[in-house]
């Protein structure tokens, strides 16, 4: 079947910019990713080195806010979905099921180019008059609905606003051709419970992203009515603004935070999932033994999914909500731990009578799982109503959060790039250099993080310009300093993994299509990947996706799911 | 399917839904704008029970009957699509383009009864910023949700007299003409639930 082949585009700018090749387009994202983490990054040292060194006041108070709000705003949704959710979902998905390629290729590059504007408006937004938006990551009105607010509040919330829009009808296209190839695209004997279970992940998150956007649409239709329109879908009566009432009357601002973390909290899962899917794949191949209970982890992605879905109200416990509604939050948050304990176990089971090989991506996915463990047991803490209304907004949940949908999406991602790279690139990244990236990402990285739960339980609040000012918050701040040097280490770390990334492209060592011996299907293409992935008919899966046998002689201790005639 | 297709499905394990691509994208498109209507709805609900000015009273705003009417126009239409769906199957064009032209001049009715609506609505001091009658919400919503459905009417209407055009003597588009369908009954659903909440709970 060489019809790929003759349909491969010959141009430029079809091959590399308006490319309806999955291969492509994951790597727009991921690379679209890695420059909007380089913005991300530098807003994130920034951040630091002010409420390190408050009295050289390096910010405005008011900038101070725009880059907390910016920061997360571009890490969450313009780095880690777009490389982790997207940029490898793109790539692997059609790879691992045996496909030509997405089920709908033309929506997965308009899906792409939808997502690129919003970037632009995201960085714009930090040129425009009063600066970028200020209202927190989370938007919460009356700083947002209000366009006097706050020097943020204005244009630059409106760009915020704007480019969410635009992520949200990319996500939900992306999201849409995910189900559908996943549903009607697979190779032939690749069953659903076939599947590698990173495709399970991304299948899980696709639902999830799909489902829980169009609310949080909603409500940002309802706060450009009432920034633009003068509703008062959020806006109670009584705001007093300068010296005069505004004539706003009868909104709640406690129904946005309802309908965005009715989104927020599924969003969550939306990028922690794939990074556990990859780092399943990732320990199957290095720990060579197939991976401990399959079938209860396909499960329980789906249990944490619906859960996923009827916990949202776990952020708002301080709203002065009902408390048996408080208390029911509770007990379905605390609920979600035993499916992803579930998970957690069986990848750290999958270790068992293993016969591991440390190579480099390995030392990414066992980190992983130390941090997905490592953050569900603060999870523990802000699940429960009466300890969170402590903890809520201390730097606890800046550091709960981080490791969660920070540290464990980065490592993966990061560990799949080391895992993945031979069949973008065909060839393998430095081993030197890609040690010396993990030791200085990964011991300063967790130890920044769970540092700051330490400053959360000595009241440090987060979102604060200056904490020195505050007596009850002296007791954090001497913390501030190591964290923020921890801080330098990572992420000159990651200019050895850019530098390691671009000149390993052209110059690393030449990778055969299965380099690592691993079984799934991806490995039977060649690499890198043409374009339709097979040079000639597509594979045939007979069997699970994790066949390795550690008892067999080390060459012949796996057996790839399917074969391509 | 076929034509958009990256992939030869004679090499593939069967899809799951062995359905055209848009009627799975029409199908995902009404997921996730049912689920924008749900939040209205929801936001509806929330806004009306925790308001602590009264909630003005419907009837009393409303002329019923005439609401009553609009619902049962859109109702019809939902019939007279149904119709064009099973004429179009059965591969009878004419009939096919009938009942279609039939749709969209009920949906059409069914505008023109908004605007009528609207402009009793608006002439007795209803505005989205407030109204007359007490919870700024009330006119706030109604002019959102409605225009908003009215809107996907309006969408509707256009796709039905594509689907029409294309209905040449020559072509006769079954499959079309079932996607066109499927969006138009969504709608008249979204508007039976928008009738439940917003005029008659
Ligand atoms: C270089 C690594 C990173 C560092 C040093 C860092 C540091 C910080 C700091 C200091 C804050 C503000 C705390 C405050 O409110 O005072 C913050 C907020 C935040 N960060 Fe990060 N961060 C990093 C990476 C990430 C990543 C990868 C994500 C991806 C999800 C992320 C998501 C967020 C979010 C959502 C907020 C909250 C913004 C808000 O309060 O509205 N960060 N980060
Ligand atoms: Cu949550």
């Amino acid at each position: 079947m060489a019809v790929a082949q003759e349909h491969a585009p010959q141009t430029f700018i079809s091959k590399y910019v308006f490319s309806t090749d999955h291969k492509v387009i994951g790597l727009q994202y991921i690379l679209t990713a890695l420059f909007m983490g380089i913005v991300g990054s530098a807003l994130a040292v920034l951040i630091r080195a002010q409420i390190t060194w408050p009295e050289k006041a390096l910010v405005t108070p008011e900038n101070y806010i725009s880059l907390v709000t910016m920061h997360g705003t571009i890490m969450v949704f313009f780095v880690v979905s777009l490389a982790l959710v997207s940029g490898f979902g793109n790539f692997l998905i059609p790879l691992m099921l045996g496909a030509r390629d997405m089920a709908y290729p033309f929506l997965n590059m308009l899906s792409y180019w939808t997502v690129v504007p919003a970037c632009l408006l995201v960085l714009a937004s930090f040129l425009v008059e009063g600066g970028a938006a200020a209202a927190g990551w989370t938007a919460y009105p009356p700083l947002s609905a209000l366009p006097e607010a706050v020097p943020g509040s204005g244009l630059g919330q409106t760009l915020w606003l704007l480019a969410m829009a635009l992520f949200i009808a990319s996500f939900t296209m992306g999201g849409l051709n995910y189900i559908a190839t996943i549903l009607n695209c697979r190779a032939r004997g690749m069953t659903l419970m076939r599947m590698p279970l990173t495709v399970w992940t991304y299948f899980m998150s696709a639902i999830l992203g799909v489902l829980s956007f169009p609310p949080l649409t909603a409500a940002a239709i309802m706060l450009l009515l009432d920034r633009h329109g003068g509703t008062s879908f959020f806006l109670p009566e009584g705001l007093v603004f300068g010296n005069e009432t505004l004539p706003h009357q009868g909104g709640t601002p406690l129904l946005f935070q309802h309908l965005f973390w009715f989104l927020g909290h599924p969003e969550v899962y939306v990028l922690v999932l794939p990074g556990i899917g990859i780092t399943f794949d990732l320990l199957a191949t290095f720990a060579r033994r197939p991976i401990f209970g399959y079938r209860t982890s396909v499960w329980s992605l789906v249990v944490v999914g619906f859960l996923s879905m009827i916990v949202w109200g776990h952020h708002m416990y301080v709203t002065g909500m009902n408390p048996y509604v408080g208390e029911y939050f509770s007990i379905a948050t605390v609920l979600i731990t035993a499916p992803f304990a579930v998970l957690g176990l069986n990848l750290v089971a999958s270790l068992w009578r293993s016969r591991i090989r440390m190579e480099v991506p390995m030392y990414w996915a066992l980190g992983t799982i130390a941090v997905i463990g490592l953050g569900g047991f603060g999870g523990l803490f802000l699940a429960t109503s009466i300890s969170d209304i402590y903890f809520h907004e201390s730097f606890f949940v800046v550091g709960h959060f981080h490791l969660m949908i920070g540290v464990v999406t980065v490592l993966s991602a990061l560990g799949g790039t080391y895992y993945w790279f031979p069949k973008m690139f065909g060839r393998k990244m430095s081993v030197g250099l890609a040690k010396l990236h993990f030791w200085t990402t990964y011991l300063p990285v967790v130890a920044v993080f769970a540092l700051m739960h330490f400053q959360g339980l000595s009241g440090l609040l987060r979102r604060y310009y200056d904490h020195t000012i505050y007596e009850f918050q002296e007791a954090g701040i001497g913390l501030a300093l190591p964290i923020t040097i921890l801080v330098f280490v990572v992420t000159g770390s990651q200019l050895v993994f850019i530098y390691n990334f671009f000149v390993s492209m052209r110059r690393g060592e030449v990778a055969s299509a299965n380099p690592w011996n691993g079984t799934t299907l991806e490995w039977t293409a060649p690499s890198p990947a043409p374009h339709g992935n097979w040079p000639g008919a597509l594979p045939v899966v007979d069997r699970h996706p994790y066949d390795y046998d550690p008892a067999a002689p080390a060459e012949a201790d796996f057996k790839p799911q399917g074969t391509v005639a | 399917m076929t034509e958009v297709h990256a992939v030869a499905p004679d090499e593939m394990e069967a899809p799951i839904f062995l359905i055209s691509w848009q009627k799975l994208m029409m199908w995902g498109f009404i997921i996730t704008d049912a689920l924008l209507f749900a939040g209205y709805l929801a936001s509806y609900m929330f806004t009306r029970l925790a308001s602590d000015v009264g909630w003005p009273a419907q009837s009393e705003i409303f002329d019923m009957n005439f609401i009553a009417l609009m619902t049962f126009t859109l109702i019809t239409s939902s019939a007279t699509m149904a119709c064009a769906v099973k004429a179009a199957s059965e591969g009878d064009r004419k009939l096919t383009r009938r009942y279609l032209l039939l749709t969209i001049l009920i949906g059409t009715a069914f505008l023109g009864m908004q605007a009528i609506e609207w402009s009793h609505f608006i002439g007795d001091g209803a505005r989205l910023t407030g109204n007359p009658w007490g919870a700024s919400g009330f006119s706030a919503y109604f002019f959102m949700m409605t225009g908003f459905h009215g809107t996907h009417v309006l969408i509707g209407v256009v796709i039905l007299l594509i689907t029409f055009l294309r209905t040449t003597p020559e072509r006769l588009i079954a499959d079309k003409v079932e996607v066109a369908g499927l969006y138009w009954h969504f709608v008249d659903l979204v508007w039976v639930f928008i009738f439940g909440c917003f005029y008659l709970l």
